[in-house]
């Protein structure tokens, strides 16, 4: 039993390695977050936005997904720095300063850069799994 | 040790109470935004509600494993002793640490870890100290052992992994790419529930041994089949959180695969119900074996809902919507949370307790239960209306989509008033008899 039990261990190991070196196949220069990116991610943290809002899907329900807010919205950049910095009757105000907002919209960026939240019905395949790369 | 143990045990079942007065004021913050921003914002009420829960799963959870494990693998030698008070002392400080940190509106970690990555560092060492205490006596124990001290071990160990794993995002090679800061982050996530299971699934198996006097549930070939088996999916079926992420593709399809094999679980499950039947004619006086029966109807409820999920074509619809809440609170309510139960009414000695007090139990236990039948749909309806607006209508408008999902979410927190009384007056009175328990006896 305990042979068993090392062989899938080592399997679960290797297939680890393999997640966190192969599980985004894009381009580095491309995917890599610039200065701003990464102190936005941090506004985010401190602020805990991920209570009310989704990346991915992944996150609170209170709010909506954020990952393509940058290109489906149609919203000017001011239009989000405005609605960030003073918040909804549901959102609350945060109090952030103007580089701590621009920061946040240039993770935002970022986060959109990386992909689709929406997975499009033309990508599911006849297995009833998904196809991105049709 | 004792003093330790029982204040571990106590300081979980006021978790659990933390658990359900947050969530309800959780609910009407979500229901009510504009009044409770200027009180207590929803933000900060999820944290607390959600550190709140997981806290009580795993400290439950290890309390079990400390308390059972006498029995189960002697001896416990001084150092042992000294090991596991410091994971219990290391452990509650870093839990109170944590919620004053949300209480200062301090955050800074990811999903489920929202508190400041440092204080990771306490609660890392403190796990560090219960995996020596555990394995230092386990390797002592001659023989074979029985599957709860396998799964037991697992749960000791994977947790200490996946734990580690989920602070990886600190290492910025971890975070130049997003799509493999989310990756990491979910698999560790995945793997972690996994980790819990367990050890509480290892309570479940101790206990129905000690109930029914048959140690041969905990051997033989079937029972290690279905370890191996859940050990597998911890390892690999945690990809249907970012299905709809879109990195390598094998590890949507790995994931796919490996969860197909839940339907091993669910045909083993109908297959004994008819054997159930005559062990709940047996045992149905009991208080433990009640809360045991209710964790596996909501084993049966939530793995329908599970394997539905890690169909991708479902999942499209389900992922980002109540479904998912539903699939989470479920388990944990249902599953985790009976079977902790279970696990400290065998332990309180409760089935020995006054006839007026088992009564008032056996009516919150069946409080509970419709409470969470209630509570658990309304939240699938509430998923469902989010599907249909969403992905089905392709509505991008949140507010119009939320709109018609309210309804749902208001019978859901009404619901949680009857979870909240019925569960509350459980770990109230559970609490009582933990002060007072000869901890020693059993």
């Amino acid at each position: 039993m305990f042979r068993m039990w090392i062989i899938l261990f080592l399997l679960f190991a290797s297939y680890t390695i393999a997640v966190y070196r192969n599980c985004d196949e894009k381009d580095v220069t491309v995917t890599n977050p610039d200065v701003h990116a990464l102190a936005g991610w941090k506004v985010w943290q401190r602020n805990n936005c991920q209570s009310c809002h989704q990346i991915y899907g992944l996150g609170g329900y209170m709010g909506p997904d954020l990952t393509n807010v940058i290109s489906d919205s149609g919203k000017s950049k001011q239009y989000l720095q405005t609605f960030i910095k003073y918040g909804t009757g549901k959102m609350p105000d945060f109090h952030l300063s103007d580089s701590e907002v621009n920061n946040l919209i240039a993770f935002l960026h970022w986060i959109d850069k990386s992909g689709r939240s929406k997975v499009p019905i033309e990508r599911v395949t006849s297995t009833w799994n998904y196809n991105f790369s049709k | 040790m004792y003093r330790s143990l029982r204040l571990l045990i106590i300081g979980s079942l006021v978790l659990l109470l933390a658990t359900l007065i947050f969530g309800l004021i959780a609910s009407w913050a979500f229901l009510y935004p504009e009044t409770y921003n200027k009180i207590l914002p929803f933000y900060q009420l999820r944290p607390f509600h959600v550190s709140s829960a997981l806290f009580w799963i795993i400290s439950g959870a290890t309390a079990s494993l400390l308390y059972y494990k006498k029995g189960a693998i002697e001896p416990t030698s001084k150092w042992n002793a000294i090991a596991e008070a410091t994971f219990i002392y290391l452990w509650l400080l870093s839990i109170i640490a944590i919620f004053t940190c949300y209480g200062l509106k301090i955050f800074g970690g990811r999903e489920y870890w929202e508190f400041p990555p440092i204080l990771c560092i306490p609660m890392l060492l403190s796990w560090i100290a219960l995996f020596l205490a555990y394995f230092s006596q386990l390797i002592r124990k001659a023989g074979e052992k029985p599957m709860y001290v396998w799964m037991w071990s697992t749960g000791v160990l994977f947790f200490l992994i996946t734990f580690i794993e989920q602070n990886l995002w600190q290492i910025p090679w971890f975070r130049y790419t997003y799509l493999r800061e989310i990756t990491v982050q979910w698999k560790a996530n995945g793997s972690m529930v996994g980790a819990w299971n367990q050890m509480i699934y290892g309570t479940s198996l101790f206990l129905m041994v000690k109930i029914s006097g048959d140690e041969r549930i905990a051997k033989g070939k079937i029972v290690f089949f279905f370890y191996m088996l859940g050990l597998t999916n911890l390892m690999f079926n945690w990809g249907h959180h970012i299905y709809n992420v879109p990195g390598a593709s094998w590890i949507r399809d790995t994931s796919y695969i490996i969860s197909m094999t839940e339907w091993v679980f669910l045909i083993r499950m109908i297959q004994g119900f008819k054997s159930k039947l005559d062990e709940r004619k047996k045992f149905r006086h009991l208080i433990a074996y009640r809360f045991i029966i209710a964790a596996e109807f909501w084993v049966f409820m939530n793995l329908l809902l599970a394997i539905a999920m890690s169909i991708p074509a479902i999942n499209r619809y389900t992922h980002g919507t109540h479904i998912t809440v539903a699939h989470a609170m479920g388990t944990t309510i249902g599953i985790n949370s009976m079977i902790l139960l279970a696990s400290y009414t065998y332990m309180l000695d409760i089935d020995s307790t006054k006839v007026g007090i088992r009564r008032m139990l056996g009516g919150c236990y069946w409080l509970a239960q419709y409470s969470l039948m209630a509570f658990w749909l309304s939240l699938v309806v509430a998923g469902v209306i989010k599907a249909y607006g969403a992905t089905i209508m392709e509505m991008t408008n949140f507010q119009e989509i939320m709109k018609p999902v309210l309804p749902a979410i208001k019978a859901f927190s009404l619901c949680g008033i009857g979870l909240l009384c019925s569960l509350s007056v459980i770990a109230v009175t559970y609490i009582r008899y933990a002060a007072t328990f000869d901890i020693k006896k059993k």
